[in-house]
């Protein structure tokens, strides 16, 4: 964060939605900056816009999105406004992202073997046995039992935990700059998972690879993150290394997150936060989390939150918990 | 009264379920054992939470102890009575079921009012329409429902909404047991808790017992009486929710434990590092079958199936945990 240029820095991010009841906002304003090497996580509530912002980031989004911002750039270059070809260099090669749903990103008609070799092919131009050899070690990697066997494998013939190792060998299969993973465990067994969090770590130690995590596991957060944005309908609420977010949330949000937690819980009843994530409809005005804050006021509930300085966790709230006195900034 | 005097409402006694799979036109069929030998009762009151990774049969179990299917091995008692299929309709309000997923689970087509009503349309026809309809707002309103919500339709809920629907259609028969398989699995932390405080309320209020499954150990600490870790359709451990979380005797457990992450970014991670894969339920090999990725597998394991053996604090492993291992030719866990 103080290094000088982040590896990835966006700015003022927007995406929006054209549905059939009109403009529907997924990501809101968002900011951020990625310093290489590090290794950021990102959590918040379903749908709350964290895999919509990162595909915005890769150019992934379908023609519906409108997409929004003051910058984005990858290593000083501007992502924005790519051509085809450059935008084709980077994504899978500098930048890659492993999906969500791991079954729609492969294609079933070819073996995985086909698909891990097609992108070294592209994007390293190996000869055919480096490539072999290479998809072989890939898959050792991601810990797929037999791999030399499995290389002649198609996705359905693979449980889903295995087509998810295969998508991870995939999107570091060019030694990528900044990997994006989102939710890349979810579907794995703990025993399993806890495997791919160390490949992805010990990547990230040993090449300096850049990782953004995408997870809703705050047990995940806790054990691989250095720092941690949480994001609140389509918008980031907190930024902060993952140790001081643990030990003192600044937005109320963070904080009702983290005592929802069973395995902080101090009594058989679980703190709760009343209501729900606002929709399309029930915007307000206001600060989004208003409607289910215990802390609001008519300020919040009226008037749209400043982002607080780095030493109040960057919280987008008018009274960051335990400022001394009410943050307020009046511009 | 202490737990030895309540009588249990559910018994399991050596219960199993095989699958013929496989059999294509040039194959043939193989028998596939979802579960093998599950053993355990559930008094009122109390919450038996099994546990255990993807494909160790633990909806399966949920399925036999709902009577959604039969068992093709060993008996479920019910109030001490063994239960053949020709009692499914008479027992099925003693115990009902609630699925993980609150989309897939719930009519669609349906107004929540007539989705709750409906098990009792089925089950109890005799009972006059405005009885049913009281009935069905009474729940509503113990499950935290507006009454204004009886004329919705689900698509209109929330995720955390759409379980609270399908808890209270569990309910409306006043069952005894509840099965709850991964109910809480689909659902946001924040809604989560809203789902576990409802659970326990309940349970507090109306004597319930639970089948709690669930993958996710924080959760199973939270709400758990008693524990059953299942391995490739077996138990492997079982025992209370102290003696299995504080104790764990079998390797699997202890493994098990160890790789789920925990929220404090201070701790200092021990996981044990396993070795090889799951083998395929197909082809479990002949003695005990987490042999392949136990660290302290010895030949007679390979052999040889341990049974699970112990008082209340059972273990099917020749080298449990915590035994005196002086004697035993044993090495310690892949910590890293
Ligand atoms: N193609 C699309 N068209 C319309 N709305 C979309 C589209 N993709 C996403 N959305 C909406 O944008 C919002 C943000 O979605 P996103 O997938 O980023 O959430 P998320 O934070 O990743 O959630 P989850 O934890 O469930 O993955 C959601 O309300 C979603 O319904
Ligand atoms: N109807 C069926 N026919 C054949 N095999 C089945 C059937 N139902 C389950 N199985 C198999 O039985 C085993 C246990 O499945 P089950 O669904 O009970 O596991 P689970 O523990 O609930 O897993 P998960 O955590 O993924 O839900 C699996 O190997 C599964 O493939
Ligand atoms: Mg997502
Ligand atoms: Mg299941």
């Amino acid at each position: 964060m103080s290094d000088p240029t982040p590896l990835l820095r966006i700015r003022n991010l927007s995406v929006d939605f054209t549905t059939s009841s009109g403009l529907f906002r997924a990501v809101d304003g968002i900011d951020l900056d990625v310093a290489s090497g590090e290794l950021l996580a990102i959590v918040g509530e379903s749908g709350s816009g964290k895999s919509v912002s990162m595909l915005a980031v890769m150019g992934l989004l379908p023609w519906t999105a409108k997409i929004t911002a003051d910058e984005i750039t990858f290593d000083g270059t501007d992502l924005r406004n790519l051509s085809g070809p450059a935008r084709r260099r980077l994504i899978g090669r500098d930048m890659a992202m492993i999906f969500q749903e791991p079954m729609s990103s492969l294609n079933p008609c070819f073996t995985i073997g086909f698909q891990l070799k097609e992108a070294l092919r592209q994007h390293l131009g190996l000869n055919a046995r480096d490539r072999h050899a290479r998809a072989i070690e890939l898959l050792e990697m991601v810990g797929m039992p037999d791999p030399e066997r499995r290389l002649k494998a198609f996705p359905f013939q693979l449980s889903g935990g295995m087509n998810q190792r295969v998508m991870i060998a995939m999107a570091i299969a060019c030694r990528p700059r900044l990997l994006i993973a989102d939710e890349p465990t979810t579907a794995l067994d703990v025993t399993i998972q806890a495997q791919i969090l160390d490949l992805l770590t010990g990547l990230q130690n040993d090449t300096g690879m850049t990782l953004i995590l995408i997870t809703h596991d705050m047990g995940v957060v806790a054990e691989t993150a250095e720092r941690v944005c949480v994001q609140y309908a389509g918008q980031k609420v907190e930024d902060q290394p993952v140790i001081d977010l643990f030990d003192h949330p600044y937005h109320p949000y963070t904080a009702a997150l983290l005592a929802a937690l069973p395995e902080r819980a101090t009594e058989r009843r679980l703190p709760t936060i009343p209501g729900t994530v606002p929709g399309a409809f029930d915007r307000p005005t206001g600060c989004l989390f208003s409607p289910r804050c215990r802390f609001a006021d008519d300020t919040c509930r009226g008037t749209q939150p400043p982002v607080q300085p780095p030493a109040l966790g960057r919280a987008r709230c008018h009274y960051p918990i335990g400022a001394t006195t009410p943050q307020k900034v009046t511009q | 009264m202490t737990d030895a005097l309540l009588k249990p409402i559910v018994t399991a006694d050596n219960l199993s379920r095989d699958y013929d799979v496989g059999g294509g036109m040039f194959s043939k069929p193989q028998t596939l054992s979802a579960v093998a030998g599950a053993s355990f009762s559930v008094l009122p009151g109390k919450t038996l939470a099994i546990v255990g990774e993807s494909g160790c049969g633990k909806s399966t179990l949920a399925r036999l102890v709902t009577m959604i299917e039969t068992p093709t091995g060993g008996t479920l008692s019910i109030g001490g009575r063994a239960v053949t299929p020709s009692d499914w309709s008479s027992l099925r309000s003693v115990v009902q079921i609630v699925f993980q997923n609150p989309y897939g689970s719930l009519n669609l087509r349906h107004r929540v009012g007539y989705i709750i009503e409906e098990p009792l349309i089925i089950n109890r026809p005799d009972m006059p329409k405005a009885e049913r309809v009281a009935r069905v707002r009474e729940i509503m309103q113990l499950v935290g429902m507006r009454p204004e919500h009886y004329d919705r339709y689900p698509h209109m809920f929330s995720g955390g909404q759409r379980q609270r629907i399908a808890i209270a259609r569990a309910l409306v028969l006043e069952p005894k047991l509840l099965v709850l398989d991964e109910p809480v699995s689909a659902l946001d932390l924040s809604i989560q808790s809203q789902i576990l405080n409802l659970l326990i309320d309940l349970q507090e209020r109306l004597d319930l017992a639970y089948l709690f499954i669930s993958h996710d150990l924080s959760v199973v600490r939270h709400v758990a009486d008693d524990v059953i870790v299942m391995y490739l359709g077996r138990a492997v451990e079982s025992g209370s929710k102290e003696e299995v979380f504080s104790n764990p005797r079998h390797p699997y457990t202890k493994a098990l434990l160890s790789a789920t992450p925990k929220a404090d970014p201070r701790g200092t991670s021990t996981r044990i590092r396993l070795q090889g894969e799951l083998p395929s339920p197909l082809n479990i090999p002949p003695g005990c079958p987490f042999a392949e990725r136990c660290w302290k597998v010895q030949d007679k394991c390979r052999a040889e199936r341990p049974a699970l053996d112990g008082d209340h604090h059972k273990a099917a492993c020749f080298f449990p945990e915590g035994a005196a291992e002086a004697s035993a030719p044993v090495a310690s866990a892949p910590v890293a």
